[in-house]
């Protein structure tokens, strides 16, 4: 298992090189010169560009601008956003209220999902079943930003239930409502994944030989059917962490939240490579681990999931 | 909605302000609450002549003061300065009040002025607002330039050039004492003191070019508010900004501070109006338009902004040159419902535009000559398109108009192709290009394929600023390179009259040319939207869409 | 003799039981596939051919709109219809630009579906080949394909989105289902590879390779199909977030133009007129909620069908 885990770990290597590679070159090749946007429709006195364009390497080839800033970041420094702000206080404001937020969601979606998918798995067919699919293509078919603007307007507006955006500091329970539009459509997921393996498991032979050797329905299903149903179910958790630290562009933008989702789109919209790349690098570093943790939870999950060494 | 609804709306709010500034004006500045309010993050450290957006301008304006301030109509009256004055329009003669001083103790002298300015026009400092000293004596030899030693190319080939000042400060400034100061302009022009209210007109303590970036952080100026102390500016977040007590000019706050809180979408920041987080927002999301009058009632804000929105047909295109070209684009132009779309798009929110600048701007004018040009006229339309398809003709090409998608354009983009369409019966589309970078781009190296978004909003409060950056043969804002020596000689007139009269005719004479090239198809004015809270009185907006921050109370 | 439930101790004569065959397999049969059987159980089931039929209508609707609308969705647009009501010929209403909304949801199917199914059928053909091959061999190839598949997914969708769609001449329906694909199959083949993982160490797949079975016939005849279960289940769901996620590319200004009809264009456009018009908002999806529906209602089926264990008790 050690061993396992140590080459899971030395493999982020190759990871984080391909993934800086392929992000700074998709950054370059954004089409127009991001430093003459700065100036909005109204361009600077000549010559300013060009200072610009060369105090952050855009004046050279991509491959020399690439290892430039690979050279500067394993000497700690992630260089500096067009604004003049070094990357890593950007990091800094923007990483540590995402992780709540998405950790926040992936405890919505996942204990709300798992139990919902659940109970409609044992009774399969039946009203309750039908009602999570319902609710399942509603959370499908409306968009986040759709979701997010009705619910700010219902819960914050109109009911005052939470604060309509997130304040700088974004305690917990400001955090609450966007997380539960950030997890709707996760939510659907794990509850068609867990209602799906639920069921399946149902008629495995171990839950017969359990039910078999007398023991009580809810040991049964809790400890023999729901563990050997949440592999798949896990597995997409982990996947998961990723897009919804990445991915809550529209969600923070909904409720004023200076997190990763909304710092990378404008950095991508601005052409601002070195915060995408910072930016990402990490997130590749969370994906790797957040994906080997599920791996490893496998071999708890289901015994006959054993690694080599 | 006519002009004169628009009108009724801002006299009203004008004459509330009135009365509520009266009752409270008297109670003393410390006890009084702190006002919130919407802003974004700015695009530079706070250095004055860096700052050309309107994130970082709100916020530069809050923290100094410079020789003049605008005042709700867009006069000026004078702070720092006790008068400026000139017998030939070209050398200027500013006199300072004494008594300023910066909130860590300096005295607010000529030098803070010129050294702040000289700052801003070297070209080694690489300052956005740098252009704006270029009607200074010295300006060539302070934006000198030279080959790159090194040899270097641009993508196309052309050698770059690097800065080499020939002298690092404007000749034309001169220090007299420590209360007079001169400017030298290389020609005359008689409304120059109108732009001394723009952020790069502001004067800098010495303390800034120890290390101007790190001043950059934590600015230190002279203005009615000055930032609440180190931190005071937590980025992507907001700013903090505390009354300053020394301030003894015009703009004396009577709330006890501003708290400035960034937004990304606006619909954010309004639905924080309504759940009572903010007191005062500047603009009205998209989806709020229909409803946010009849919500706020007398706390929402309706009226003109100096903000000029069209399209431009660049003359590059097939069938858009020559005498084919000035058919089709007036065909174009006379083939948009702008009454229609201002009504149900905007719902009010925009006004039609009869000329090429805003009703806010001293000089505006509905009545130009050939500005029949601007109203919908479908039979007209159809009979020009079909001129212009006799000399040659347009066959299935599509037309499109470009725009950046992350602007918000979209639906008015497809308002107007709609109303080209239905009039025209020809194919049209809107074009998005995912990035405000690539559609500059396209624009700048003529890589258009058919109109493109255009609009301007004032720097200052002047017809020429609406007019010379955009479509004076060369200038910089000229992506779709213009030029007509009728207008250029008009514009250059304009600047050199004696008197203010005498400008404003040659510039409506100017903008007359314009409107048979129709270099630009005018759409409308965009309207400076806002709401406030029932925490807050005395909301009254500046000409530049921007509240006047320090007349807002608050209980 | 008939014989009895309950008669423990009958023994049947001799003669009346003829000695059958049992040990000996007909040779004539052809072996029936799982596949095959899955077919079989899965057309007694009402519900196979409700979706059917739905999914069949909704071809139909996107291979030829104008069986179901005159209305052409695109001219015609007045501003003096905006936001509309319902009225004879417009059964829908009208949008912020005037346009019919009835005809919008028609002709918007055809974009829809195709970068919901094309962005499906993508994801699930590269999860199931690339998440199946790491999850049976292990080792160096499951490390590959693995890490190849963590740096796609670290890479932000809208990025992607916007560099393809700058360097493509106009983004149509096929390159957003390209764009959400690239990004996207390394979920399918993540929840392959575990499931996988779960079936390579089942007693059948032992039994099988006990008895000289070839590796990769295992793999295609026990293992795929005893995995393939909520692969199915993230397929069906995905194709409705795929026409979603179309949504909010054009909300943020990077998806489709608007000349192209969609559903995701549409609801994305409502956004703006959510509190006055709300039924701008309502057909596109409620047409999405419905594609999405029968589509669920197949992947169940198939999915129990593919079960050996689901179908034993039937």
């Amino acid at each position: 298992m050690l061993w396992y885990t140590g080459r899971r770990v030395l493999q982020m290597i190759p990871v984080f090189f391909g993934a800086t590679f392929l992000i700074y070159f998709m950054v370059f090749s954004l089409p127009g010169d991001p430093i003459a946007a700065l100036y909005g429709d109204r361009p600077p006195a000549p010559g300013v560009i060009e200072q610009v364009r060369a105090q952050y390497n855009l004046d050279k080839p991509f491959i020399v601008q690439y290892f430039l800033y690979i050279g500067n970041f394993f000497q700690g420094d992630l260089g500096t956003t067009y604004s003049g702000r070094p990357v890593s206080d950007v990091m800094a404001g923007a990483f540590p209220v995402t992780f709540r937020l998405a950790m926040l969601a992936l405890f919505f979606e996942s204990v709300a999902g798992i139990v919902v998918g659940l109970i409609a798995g044992l009774r399969k067919g039946k009203f309750f079943d039908a009602s999570a699919l319902v609710v399942s293509l509603l959370l499908i078919s409306v968009p986040t930003f759709v979701l997010g603007f009705v619910f700010r307007l219902v819960f914050g507006v109109q009911l005052g239930w939470f604060r309509t955006t997130v304040s700088a500091e974004a305690p917990l329970g400001e955090l609450v409502l966007p997380a539960l539009v950030l997890a709707s459509v996760s939510f659907a997921y794990i509850v068609r994944l867990t209602r799906a393996s639920v069921a399946d498991n149902l008629n495995a032979d171990f839950v017969r030989t359990a039910t078999a050797k007398g023991l009580s329905r809810p040991r049964v299903v809790t400890v023999h059917v729901l563990r050997n149903s949440l592999v798949p179910v896990v597995t997409f958790l982990g996947v998961d962490l990723g897009s919804l630290m990445v991915g809550a562009i529209v969600t923070e933008g909904i409720f004023n939240i200076n997190g990763v989702g909304g710092t990378v789109f404008k950095a991508i919209t601005l052409g601002e490579s070195t915060t995408v790349v910072s930016f990402i690098a990490v997130m590749v570093v969370i994906f790797v681990l957040a994906n080997l943790f599920v791996d490893l939870l496998y071999a708890a999950l289901d015994p006959r999931i054993r690694y080599a060494k | 909605m006519g002009l004169s609804a628009l009108a009724f709306i801002s006299v009203s709010a004008l004459a509330l302000a009135g009365c509520s500034s009266a009752d409270e004006s008297d109670a003393p500045a410390a006890d009084s609450a702190v006002v919130s309010t919407n802003g974004s993050e700015p695009q530079k450290p706070l250095i004055p002549t860096n700052t050309t957006e309107t994130g970082g301008g709100k916020i530069a304006t809050s923290i100094f003061a410079g020789l003049v301030s605008y005042n709700a109509d867009g006069e000026i009256e004078n702070e720092v300065a006790k008068s400026i004055e000139s017998d030939d329009a070209t050398t200027w003669t500013i006199t300072l009040n004494p008594g300023w001083t910066f909130t860590n103790g300096e005295k607010v002298t000529s030098a803070s002025f010129v050294d702040a300015w000289n700052y801003g026009a070297l070209n080694t400092n690489a300052q956005s607002a740098s252009y704006f000293f270029d009607d200074m004596v010295g300006w060539t030899d302070v934006q000198n330039t030279k080959l790159d030693p090194t040899g270097a190319v641009d993508e196309e080939g052309n050698p770059l050039m690097v800065p080499d000042p020939l002298s690092e400060t404007l000749s034309g400034l001169k220090v007299v004492d420590d209360t007079t100061f001169t400017v030298e302009l290389s020609a005359p022009e008689a409304d120059w003191p109108l732009r001394l209210g723009y952020t790069a007109f502001m004067p800098l303590p010495s303390a800034a070019y120890e290390d101007m970036e790190a001043f950059g952080e934590n600015p230190i100026g002279n203005g009615p508010y000055m930032l609440d102390g180190e931190g005071a500016w937590v980025h992507e977040e907001g700013i903090s900004l505390a009354t300053n007590p020394d301030y003894e000019g015009l703009r004396k706050p009577v709330n006890g501070g501003l708290e400035i809180t960034f937004y990304t979408d606006l619909a954010a920041a309004y639905a924080d109006v309504q759940g009572g987080n903010l007191d005062v927002l500047d603009a009205v999301p998209d989806s709020a338009f229909e409803t946010y009058e009849a919500e706020f009632g007398d706390r929402a804000v309706n009226q003109a902004a100096a903000i000029f929105q069209g399209f431009n047909m660049p003359y590059y295109l097939e069938h858009w040159s020559g005498e084919e070209g000035k058919l089709r684009r007036a065909a174009i132009s006379m083939s948009i419902n702008r009454e229609e779309i201002t009504d149900v798009i905007f719902q009010g929110t925009r006004t039609p535009a009869t000329d090429f600048t805003s009703p806010v701007i001293d000089g505006y004018s509905d009545s130009l000559e050939g500005a029949e040009v601007l109203e919908y006229n479908p039979k007209e339309a159809v009979k020009l398109w079909a001129e212009a398809d006799a000399i040659a003709p347009y066959g299935d090409t599509t037309f499109d108009i470009s725009y950046n998608s992350d602007g918000g354009h979209q639906a008015w983009v497809d308002a107007v192709i709609n109303s080209i369409v239905n009039t025209l019966g020809i194919t049209a589309t809107g074009k998005p290009y995912p990035t405000f970078a690539a559609s500059l781009g396209d624009r700048s190296n003529d890589a258009l394929t058919g109109g493109v978004r255009a609009g301007w909003q004032g720097d200052y409060p002047s017809l020429y600023n609406f007019l010379a950056p955009l479509y004076q043969t060369g200038a910089g804002s000229n992506y779709e390179d213009y030029t007509s020596d009728e207008f250029d000689a008009l514009l250059k007139e304009g600047a050199a009259s004696e008197n203010v009269e005498d400008a404003t005719a040659k510039y409506q004479a100017a903008q007359e040319v314009l409107l048979q090239d129709l270099p630009t198809i005018p759409l409308w004015y965009a309207n400076v939207n806002g709401v406030s809270s029932d925490a807050v009185g005395n909301v009254v907006f500046g000409w530049d869409s921007v509240p006047l921050y320090y007349q807002i109370t608050k209980d | 003799m008939p014989s009895k439930p309950g008669q423990a101790h009958f023994v049947a004569e001799l003669e009346d039981t003829p000695v059958a065959p049992v040990d000996r397999l007909d040779e004539s049969q052809k072996a029936r596939s799982t596949w095959a059987d899955a077919w079989d159980s899965m057309r007694r089931r009402p519900t196979f051919w409700v979706s059917s039929a739905l999914i069949l209508l909704i071809a139909v609707v996107a291979l030829f709109p104008t069986l179901f609308t005159q209305v052409s969705p695109n001219l015609n647009c007045l501003l003096a219809n905006s936001n509309g009501s319902p009225e004879a010929g417009h059964p829908f209403g009208f949008t912020r630009q005037g346009c019919d909304v009835y005809a919008r949801t028609i002709h918007g199917t055809q974009a829809s579906v195709t970068v919901g199914l094309l962005a499906t059928a993508l994801v699930t053909l590269i999860g199931i080949i690339v998440g199946s091959l790491a999850g049976y061999y292990g080792g160096w190839l499951d490390a590959l394909v693995s890490r190849i598949g963590d740096i796609f997914f670290a890479i932000p969708t809208v990025l992607g989105a916007i560099v393809l769609m700058s360097v493509l001449p106009a983004a149509t329906p096929t390159t957003v289902a390209f764009v959400l694909a690239i990004f996207a199959w390394p979920q399918i083949a993540r929840i392959m590879r575990g499931a996988v993982l779960s079936a390579t160490n089942s007693d059948y797949v032992m039994a099988s390779t006990a008895l000289g079975v070839s590796r990769f016939r295992i793999l295609l005849r026990h293992v795929i199909p005893n995995a393939i279960a909520p692969v199915i289940v993230i397929a069906t769901v995905s194709l409705g977030t795929f026409i979603v996620a179309e949504a909010t590319l054009s909300f943020l200004g990077i998806g489709l133009p608007t000349s192209v009809m969609s559903w995701g264009n549409d609801i994305g456009q409502a956004q703006t007129s959510l509190v006055t018009n709300p039924q701008v908002l309502l057909y596109p999806a409620a047409a999405l909620s419905l594609t999405v529906l029968a589509f669920l209602m197949l992947g169940d089926i198939l999915r129990d069908a593919l079960d050996p264990k689901a179908r034993a008790l039937r």
